[in-house]
């Protein structure tokens, strides 16, 4: 299993939000994780890239076979993991092409590489603000500096591109676009897909699951997985809703 | 009376031995008398109480010290090398290198150009009544500190641009110590004078060796005549157990603009005190101001903006950035007279502190005599964002890669609006550089790529 996440506890300020979440992703494998709000899905994704403020009171998350919650969230970065962030942090005055190219650098020193030459560093870029399509004038701002909640999306997708991790996890990055954002969004997820890759798509709504076909679909309600199955759950709950399964619990 | 005996005899000789060596004009010895006077009568500025314009400032450690004039010759053993690893060099530039105060002739490099550049003493000796119109104009001795420099200088630099001259090379002067000695002080004085409808670009660089420990005490007098422009630099890194006190005092004339950034590193204790008299109808000024103060420094920007006819702006924008357990203080006052009708004033004083000993007394201030007048100010203090860290860590930056990158992000706004580049760069420099001696040791920091 590439992530493999074992009874996991989560509490925030006393409130438990995880109540004993179990999931196994392999390699190749796309997981949806979908769930009303308040449900736990961006927690599940925060804790798994470490994000400060979660206690874990209990279960594991394993990743590659070993486990992340003792390691800082740098370290998880380089071992392989991508939180896309449902709101991206804006950075003013750090240099897109700098970040980009000392995160990319970062991993490369991790496994033995040497940096990135400026000239191989660029064509990669040039080549990813195209995929993403991002206006090249926009990127010479600060980081996410001023950008627009759409942009703001495009701008993580463009450092999934580059960054290329393991697993990959979208925290709702679906919301709030249009549809040619989604189709850009879902085409990059699917091209990135590979048998030693995994991503984990959070999402509140169906929708991006019409351009994307998961393996597997869980669902989360109140802090556990109510159900898991395949791409047939999504639509039965855009059908239904969430109260379908709520009444079945 | 506010001074300590060894030190007031100090300076007491020094004035004794200036007068007595001859050679100067009756008007400059009289320029002195009246300054010494003053100093004797003032001191310097320690009183702890009713002294609102030091308020923060403790400079009791430099008026207790006996500073040493420095001899002649203090430039001999300093190499061209020396001065251009402490300050920004550009061979394209008109560049006087002044060693404790000194000219040094054989570390200058003169570049063709319209402004006339000149050392204090050659135009005094050249030109003596012209700079006697001039000298003291703008600055008053009133303060302690100007008059030990009135009484006191040694020498300095006369810029001056012709009428109608136009966009210009940049002239650099710089004031170096050479820390051959412990406890020297010099008194830089500078005289720059815009020419109506000329344009002039200045640069000052105040810097000395790490750890030697002197005084600088400059003043900088620059009247910009009508329609002319002026582009100002104040870059000072001085070494960290140096004192500075540098008055900067501009008078702007009908149209005339001033557009200065100060970027401030270094020094046990510094001042940074700027004054604007806005004394012609549409003159504006725009003040910038970058300062990075770590370990037990003590860094005061002072400003005072006088509107005193209408339709002029002022804008302060200024950013600091604190480590350790320094201070910083950041005190902008404007006053709009009654007269200075449609003034457009702004204020902004922005500081990161890096660390939990870290203070800033940040006080921009407005006094309002006017009616119509559009005033906004306002100060921020924070630490880095805990948000962003996280955001930079989840891309597999370390901790301390992620906080100096977002502290050259912070700078950034100030940096890469300065137009000559080889002192953006050096800025820029200094700020990682500066970053990384605060203890915020980095191994990721070699990665991070100028790209």
């Amino acid at each position: 299993m590439l992530l493999e996440i074992r009874d996991l506890r989560v509490s925030v300020d006393g409130a438990e939000i995880l109540k004993g979440v179990s999931l196994a992703v392999a390699p190749g494998q796309v997981h949806a994780i979908m769930g009303p709000n308040g449900s736990g899905k961006s927690t599940l994704a925060n804790v798994i890239a470490g994000r400060p403020g979660y206690d874990v009171t209990g279960g594991d998350v394993v990743y590659d076979g070993e486990s992340l919650l003792d390691m800082t969230p740098d370290e998880r970065a380089l071992a392989g993991v991508f939180l896309a962030f449902q709101y991206p942090v804006e950075l003013p005055g750090v240099r897109n092409r700098q970040f980009l190219k000392s995160a990319m650098d970062a991993r490369r020193e991790r496994a033995g590489h040497d940096n990135l030459s400026a000239r191989e560093f660029d064509k990669m870029y040039r080549e990813a603000v195209r995929e993403v399509e991002i206006g090249e004038e926009l990127m010479k701002r600060g980081v996410n500096e001023g950008f627009s909640g759409g942009e703001k999306k495009r701008s993580e997708m463009l450092q999934l591109t580059l960054i290329d991790p393991r697993l990959a996890l979208l925290d709702e990055t679906d919301s709030g676009l249009d549809i040619d954002a989604l189709r850009l969004v879902a085409g990059i997820v699917n091209r990135r897909r590979r048998p030693d890759n995994a991503t984990v798509l959070v999402t509140h709504y169906q929708r991006i699951l019409g351009h994307i076909t998961p393996d597997y679909v869980h669902v989360l309600l109140d802090g556990k997985i109510a159900q898991s199955g395949g791409r047939e759950l999504a639509l039965k709950l855009e059908e239904k809703g969430y109260e379908w399964l709520k009444e079945g619990s | 009376m506010t001074h300590s005996p060894t030190a007031y005899e100090t300076y007491e000789a020094d004035f004794l031995r200036l007068a007595r060596r001859g050679g100067e004009p009756a008007w400059l010895r009289e320029i002195r008398a009246a300054a010494w006077d003053r100093f004797a009568e003032v001191g310097f500025p320690t009183e702890t109480r009713g002294n609102e314009p030091w308020k923060y400032t403790n400079v009791g450690p430099i008026a207790r010290s006996a500073f040493a004039y420095p001899d002649d010759g203090a430039a001999d053993g300093v190499s061209p090398a020396q001065v251009k690893a402490l300050a920004p060099w550009d061979d394209g530039w008109t560049t006087l290198v002044f060693v404790d105060g000194v000219y040094a002739p054989a570390l200058s490099r003169i570049s063709a150009g319209a402004a006339r550049v000149r050392t204090i003493s050659g135009a005094v000796a050249a030109d003596g009544v012209a700079v006697s119109e001039r000298l003291g104009r703008c600055a008053s001795i009133e303060d302690g500190f100007t008059a030990v420099n009135t009484a006191l200088m040694r020498d300095g630099a006369v810029v001056e641009t012709q009428d109608d001259s136009g966009r210009d090379t940049p002239v650099h002067l710089v004031f170096m110590a050479s820390g051959a000695s412990p406890d020297r002080v010099s008194y830089p004085r500078t005289l720059a004078l815009a020419g109506r409808n000329s344009r002039l670009t200045l640069v000052e660089s105040y810097v000395g060796p790490p750890d030697a420990r002197y005084f600088t005490n400059a003043v900088v007098e620059i009247a910009v005549s009508e329609g002319a422009s002026v582009e100002h630099y104040r870059y000072m890194t001085e070494s960290e157990k140096a004192f500075h006190v540098g008055a900067t005092r501009v008078r702007l004339d009908a149209g005339a603009s001033f557009a200065s950034t100060s970027f401030a590193t270094g020094s046990r204790i510094a001042r940074n005190d700027l004054n604007v008299h806005i004394d012609g109808e549409g003159a504006s000024c725009l003040l910038k101001g970058l300062y990075l103060t770590s370990g037990s420094q003590h860094l005061d920007n002072h400003i005072n903006i006088d509107h005193a006819k209408p339709h002029c702006s002022s804008d302060q924008f200024f950013k600091g950035i604190l480590s350790g357990r320094s201070r910083a203080v950041f005190s902008g006052r404007v006053l709009v007279r009654k007269d200075a009708q449609k003034t457009v004033a702004r204020q902004s004083d922005k500081n990161l502190l890096l660390s939990e000993g870290a203070r800033i007394n940040t006080k921009p201030s407005l006094e309002i005599y006017a009616d119509d007048i559009q005033a906004t100010h306002g100060a921020t203090a924070g630490a880095v964002a805990e948000d962003a860290l996280f955001y930079m860590r989840s891309r597999g930056l370390d901790e301390d890669t992620a906080r100096q990158l977002l502290v050259a992000g912070f700078a950034a706004e100030i940096i890469d609006s300065i137009s000559l580049d080889a002192l953006r760069e050096r800025a820029a420099l200094t700020v990682s550089s500066g970053h990384a001696a605060t203890g915020a040791k980095s191994q990721q920091g070699r990665a991070i790529a100028d790209v």
